[in-house]
């Protein structure tokens, strides 16, 4: 079975990099709506250290839904998620297949990003690591909350849109423990708590979502 | 609903054809027995084994081909097939050669190629390789010859016909003539179950068996 959802993500991955044009789209992105705020607010160093890591997190928040939809239309328009139901291999394990194939497209480009984007905001040297590191942590909760979201909406023409307003409300969870967590470090109070129970949310994410979005997707279909 | 009162059997060695008008529910059957859609009720059993929604055993006797190819656009055709293959054989350590296959079809020569550059009929014919490297030995084809030329309706019906030879089973649904041999197939015309034309069944009732 291992072998199976690993031959899935390599799938996905080779795609992906074959298209190329997603990934580079929402790395772009995400740099776009960072560069955004100092236009708007002002280059006032105090302020922009102030907010920058709730900014980079937001930011990164909507690049993830970006590349969201297409994560089963893909599959649904060329036949190969019927293949996938009658297949050998649970649609649960397909699902969490790709939804580590999208985090592994779309997070990991986005977490390489960040450093460039915290010198650009001001981020205070100390919370370099701790914003890579709880971003590393949350965005797998992304794309296991976002694979449930693209899953419901896998039949409708312009689910884009339903999706970002089904998902972006389970994503609040994380991005309050994710700024908290860097935060706290970058007052020197203690982070462990915040970075644990990101972790946990992740985890959970990981472990609930593919059941349901597995259900949706039979439903959708029938 | 679509259909109802029907009841086939399909031996080993023999092939059902659905026939029938648009709509008539041809592909909605090849998805009931592939459990893609659920049936209202009815029976389908191989001996005497109800397989009705048991993924476990479609998953491994059932190989199903449908309207869409189920190929990447992206990928060669080599590609395509050496990642269906790997689904199907997990479990065993030899799988079908690709390259054999591929021969097989007539797509010998672009097997190296990007699907999206390929024609629909070839696009078609590299779907039937998937069938062949599916060790299922029952199955579902649905418009099998949408897209095929002359030469490749003749080369479906060879791989039919071989599959029959060699005990596999066909559910096939198709408005033409597919070319199986007469003796090994028999026609099922949907429109006969149709709720406007079946007074038969009183009540919503499906017997489907196989075997």
């Amino acid at each position: 079975m291992l072998k199976l959802a690993l031959s899935i993500i390599a799938r996905d991955l080779r795609l992906s990099l074959r298209q190329g044009s997603s990934t580079t789209m929402v790395m772009g992105f995400f740099v776009m709506v960072v560069i955004l705020f100092p236009f708007a607010i002002g280059p006032e160093q105090a302020i922009l250290a102030r907010i920058s890591v709730g900014v980079i997190w937001i930011a990164a928040l909507l690049s993830c839904l970006l590349s969201l939809d297409r994560m089963f239309q893909a599959d649904h328009e060329d036949g190969a998620l019927d293949q996938f139901m009658i297949g050998p291999m649970p649609l649960e394990l397909v699902v969490m297949a790709k939804c580590i194939a999208h985090w592994l497209t779309t997070s990991l480009p986005l977490i390489s990003l960040t450093p460039i984007l915290g010198i650009m905001m001001n981020l205070p040297p100390q919370g370099f690591l701790p914003l890579m590191l709880t971003m590393l942590l949350g965005t797998p909760a992304l794309s296991f909350i976002g694979g449930l979201g693209a899953s419901l909406t896998v039949t409708l023409r312009r689910g884009g849109a339903i999706l970002s307003l089904l998902i972006l409300p389970f994503y609040i969870p994380v991005l309050i423990f994710g700024v908290l967590a860097v935060r706290a470090s970058i007052d020197g109070s203690p982070a462990g708590g915040h970075i644990m129970l990101l972790g946990g949310f992740s985890l959970f994410a990981a472990a609930m979502t593919p059941w349901a979005a597995a259900a949706a997707l039979r439903a959708g279909l029938e | 609903m679509i259909f109802s009162g029907l009841d086939f059997a399909v031996p080993p060695g023999g092939a059902l054809i659905l026939n029938g008008p648009n709509g008539s529910g041809k592909s909605s059957l090849l998805k009931i027995i592939a459990a893609l859609l659920p049936a209202h009720s009815g029976l389908l059993s191989v001996g005497s084994e109800d397989i009705l929604g048991d993924r476990d055993w479609i998953s491994r006797n059932l190989c199903y081909l449908a309207h869409k190819n189920g190929l990447k656009p992206d990928m060669t055709v080599a590609e395509n097939l050496t990642f269906w293959a790997s689904m199907m054989y997990h479990d065993s350590n030899i799988g079908p050669n690709i390259n054999d296959i591929a021969a097989q079809v007539g797509l010998a020569h672009c097997r190296d190629l990007a699907i999206r550059f390929l024609s629909s009929g070839q696009a078609r014919r590299a779907a039937l390789a998937r069938v062949l490297c599916h060790p299922g030995r029952i199955w579902l084809l649905d418009e099998p010859t949408v897209g095929l030329d002359a030469n490749g309706a003749a080369l479906l019906a060879g791989l039919m016909n071989d599959h029959l030879a060699q005990g596999g089973r066909i559910l096939a649904a198709s408005h033409i003539n597919l070319g199986i041999d007469p003796d090994k197939s028999t026609g099922l015309d949907m429109a006969d179950f149709s709720p406007g034309a079946s007074r038969r069944s009183v009540y919503d009732r499906a017997e489907d068996v196989i075997c």
